[in-house]
């Protein structure tokens, strides 16, 4: 083996007395792809912010090609050739794809007037070596969240770092887009690249990986070749206990209950939107989860947007209960019980207020009609956080400072006190681990049990497949299938999307 | 690169360092204070005194009651650019209701006190609905909106006023704006009861925390199911007002309603809220911090009355101010954003 381009030894972390990284080792090589797993909260996304000089303050040493380093900001490690795609997207919506891609580095005439043209071509060049055909011209903005996703990579991985890090960056992607990815960190690793990559989903992790480490609780606890470790090995060292139970892959045929038999919650009758949505009909019922899948750009977060009043349909009408509804704004759609869990955790939380202040503003006014009664928010947020056991269990916490899974669950948290009429749930478990997924599974089904309609959207079968009890198959923006009744599997769903 | 130690991970210290950081913007305008005033003091004996400090209160009160309304919309991340002219017309318009003496040149209607008190009010509640029109319905931005709005109601004030000055408003503003009671201007009771009232609205309610978070993150407080919408409307209605009650008690202080009477109030409002510390982004500050703002900006007026400068080279000394705390309040913000990374 080639000696290491980059070594930590002893690496301890504190935010304000608590510990996130105790004492940890790594070890990354040159022409590597080291795979990072652990539970929500572990300490990947400190250790690879320590990497990358976001967090300068630690102890340990700190060796880049065996001569100690200290970067003083993340343009120092940049400088130094170490580049990251963080777990939150960090792009500038409001500048156009190919500004996105140059990012800090925009290509510049001899007078030091950017390149426009120049740059335009090199990015649409990158993009499509991962195969996104999109104009360099467009606004980032505008985009579906998926391949802003693709386009924050892009920057990075074309970069020219030699180290690159990247932090659940398949979260938001479709399998076809995986594959691209794979393919391209595979042949930046043969050209040299040393790269980490963090990920909840195992069987990537394993396929892609030359080297697993697992961390637990802030410290390294397992560091093998992904050739000599299987999915349930790393899953046991992840949560410390047998992992069999939280072990499915879902490639078998899945047997979907016979309909039930509650009231139709929503309507929706050949709703229309722009580009993105051609008459789309369904219904969803009380005591039912059902289940949307189809490809990133299917129209599924257009459609999410539409039922809680964010965007107005061009045509095709919704009813709640039997009533017709049009929505103004989305303080009418709650009020008309409903609620929405967006995709991405930034669209949804404030990451400068507590915790408790995050739970409690969709509720607000259940809880105070003039005065603010913080007692009962932070004893209501209390519950809610022992409840889906959000750590750190301390809800005065600015927000921004739980680890991503956490905060994902926080996004739940607020419409759990009150339960809405009908819940409408974006990609519920990404960026959560094994156990934290199985919570929100289980979290889910008491809501059914309770007769709430749950909607779950997402571009991963498994968690369609994980939940649902009906599943409607959606593919530019018209639904295809719906499986009702009968079985079904990822392979299925997969061909009919 | 250099080898360097490493720091240890210390809990005391990263705790209060982390600390003072994310307190930044609420400590630097108060320690500006503090200096300003210690200068001052030593600069000047008559500065430093019970009747000087009186001046100064005076001095801010109406500024400081038009800042209770902008603190709200800056919160927000928007911004008022119509309060001076919303001011200015509102005090206009309570003389214009009120009858003049006779040398005073202009087509009146008088009306019973009262009455003028309220169309006065009426009048700048319903240029801030049309703000808050503008800003919400038909999604102009508030820089601009307000940019019009400004000349609108300084076309207003120059139809009633025609370029002639009226001096009469109604008995309780003539009082509230000039009088005083056991020694203290009114005016300065009824600022600190505005700020107060806001400073409560602020903190304590329901309206308050929706502020707060429609500032901090609008996207979340509309994926919270809020209405965004009625917030931002509602914070532009409350700066209209605020400015309305500070030009008609201006106008009662000063003792005459004219054109462009209210021009520098503008400027200064807006530089007590940010030299305060209110974060230009939104959703930090408060109306603790434009007390702070309004008597850094207060004590730098006076205090350069008291020293011997060029009144031309204060003009200068303001912007050099204005400037630094800027960039504090930008730098505050940037620190805050990574401590919460
Ligand atoms: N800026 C911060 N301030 C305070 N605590 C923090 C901060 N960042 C992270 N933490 C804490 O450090 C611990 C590790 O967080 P980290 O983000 O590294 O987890 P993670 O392994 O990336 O989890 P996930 O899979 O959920 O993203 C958590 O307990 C988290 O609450
Ligand atoms: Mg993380």
């Amino acid at each position: 083996m080639r000696s290491p381009i980059l070594e930590l030894q002893g690496i301890t972390k504190a935010f304000g007395g608590v510990e996130a990284l105790r004492g940890v080792d790594f070890a990354l090589c040159a022409g590597e792809i080291h795979g990072l797993v652990g539970e929500n909260g572990a300490g990947k996304s400190t250790l690879m912010k320590v990497i990358a000089g976001v967090h300068t303050e630690f102890s340990g040493r700190f060796l880049l090609d065996g001569h100690e380093a200290h970067f003083r900001s993340a343009r120092d490690a940049r400088a130094a050739g170490i580049a990251m795609v963080h777990q939150e997207l960090s792009v500038v919506p409001d500048l156009s794809v190919a500004e996105n891609v140059f990012l800090g580095q925009q290509p510049t005439n001899r007078f030091g007037l950017v390149q426009w043209r120049r740059m335009a071509r090199e990015a649409g060049e990158q993009l499509k070596r991962l195969g996104i055909d999109v104009d360099p011209y467009s606004r980032l903005g505008d985009l579906p969240i998926g391949l802003q996703q693709l386009i924050e990579i892009a920057r990075v991985l074309f970069s020219g770092a030699r180290i690159v890090i990247l932090d659940e960056p398949t979260s938001a992607l479709s399998p076809p887009e995986v594959e691209r990815l794979f393919a391209t960190l595979r042949q930046l690793r043969d050209a040299g690249t040393g790269i980490v990559f963090i990920s909840h989903f195992i069987e990537d992790i394993l396929r892609v990986s030359d080297t697993v480490t697992v961390f637990r609780n802030g410290q390294k606890v397992a560091e093998t070749a992904a050739a000599a470790t299987t999915k349930g090995a790393l899953i046991e060292a992840m949560i410390g206990r047998d992992g069999k139970a939280l072990e499915h892959s879902y490639s078998d045929d899945l047997m979907l209950p016979p309909p039930n038999a509650g009231s139709v919650v929503l309507k929706v009758d050949q709703l229309t939107f722009a580009r993105s949505l051609r008459a789309v009909s369904f219904e969803a019922r009380a005591g039912e989860v059902l289940g949307i899948y189809g490809f990133m750009g299917c129209g599924q977060q257009e459609l999410s947007r539409i039922l809680f009043g964010k965007l107005k349909p061009d045509g095709g009408s919704l009813a709640v209960d039997g009533r017709r509804r049009t929505f103004g704004s989305t303080a009418s759609a709650r009020r008309a019980g409903i609620a929405l869990v967006p995709e991405s955790r930034r669209a949804m939380l404030f990451h400068q207020e507590p915790v408790y202040k995050n739970i409690s503003i969709s509720i607000l006014e259940r809880i105070s009609s003039v005065l603010l009664k913080p007692a009962r928010e932070r004893a209501i947020a209390m519950r809610q956080v022992e409840q889906l056991q959000i750590r750190p269990p301390v809800v005065g916490l600015d927000l921004g400072m739980l680890s991503g899974g956490n905060q994902q669950k926080v996004a739940l948290a607020k419409w759990l006190t009150y339960p809405p009429r009908l819940l409408v749930l974006c990609e519920p478990t990404r960026g959560m681990d094994v156990g934290a997924k199985n919570d929100v599974i289980n979290i889910v089904r008491d809501l059914r049990a309770k007769g709430l309609a749950i909607i779950v959207l997402s571009t991963e079968p498994e968690t369609v497949l994980s939940l649902a009890d009906r599943i409607v198959v959606m593919k530019r923006g018209a639904v295809v299938r719906e499986f009702a009744n009968e079985a079904v599997s990822k392979d299925r769903l997969l061909e009919a999307a | 690169m250099a080898s360097s130690e490493t720091v240890p991970a210390g809990r005391k210290q990263g705790g209060l360092a982390t600390f003072l950081r994310s307190q930044m913007r609420n400590i630097a305008p108060f320690l500006t204070l503090i200096f300003l005033s210690g200068f001052f003091a030593a600069a000047s004996p008559s500065f430093a005194t019970l009747d000087n400090l009186g001046n100064i209160l005076t001095q801010v009160s109406v500024t400081g009651i038009i800042a209770v309304g902008l603190t709200f919309v800056i919160l927000c991340a928007e911004i008022d650019l119509s309060i001076a002219s919303i001011a200015n017309v509102t005090g206009i318009a309570v003389a214009y209701f009120t009858m003049q003496e006779s040398y005073v040149n202009i087509a009146n209607f008088p009306m019973p006190g009262w009455v003028a008190v309220l169309l006065a009010l009426v009048l700048c509640a319903l240029l801030g609905v049309v703000n808050a029109l503008g800003l919400t319905l038909i999604g102009i931005p508030s820089f601009i909106m307000t940019l019009a709005m400004m000349q609108i109601a300084a076309g207003i004030s120059a139809l009633l006023v025609r370029g002639q000055i009226a001096y009469k408003v109604p008995d309780v503003i003539a009082t509230l704006g000039s009088g005083s009671i056991g020694g203290i201007p009114w005016i300065v009771i009824v600022a600190a009861l505005m700020l107060l009232a806001g400073h409560l609205v602020l903190t304590y309610t329901r309206f308050g925390r929706y502020v707060y978070m429609v500032g901090g993150n609008r996207e979340a407080a509309e994926y919270s199911g809020l209405n965004v919408n009625l917030i931002l409307g509602s914070v532009m209605v409350i700066a209209a007002v605020c400015s309305g009650i500070g030009g008609m008690l201006g106008v009662a202080h000063f003792g005459s309603a004219q054109q462009n009477e209210f021009d520098s109030y503008l400027l200064d409002s807006i530089a007590a809220v940010v030299v305060g510390g209110t974060s230009l982004f939104g959703g930090r500050g408060g109306i603790g911090n434009t007390i702070v703002g309004l008597f850094v900006l207060g004590v730098l007026n006076n205090g350069l009355d008291h020293v011997n400068i060029d009144s031309f080279l204060k003009i200068l000394i303001r912007g050099l101010i204005l400037l630094a705390a800027l960039v504090i309040n930008v730098y505050a913000q940037r620190l805050r954003a990574r401590t919460a990374e």
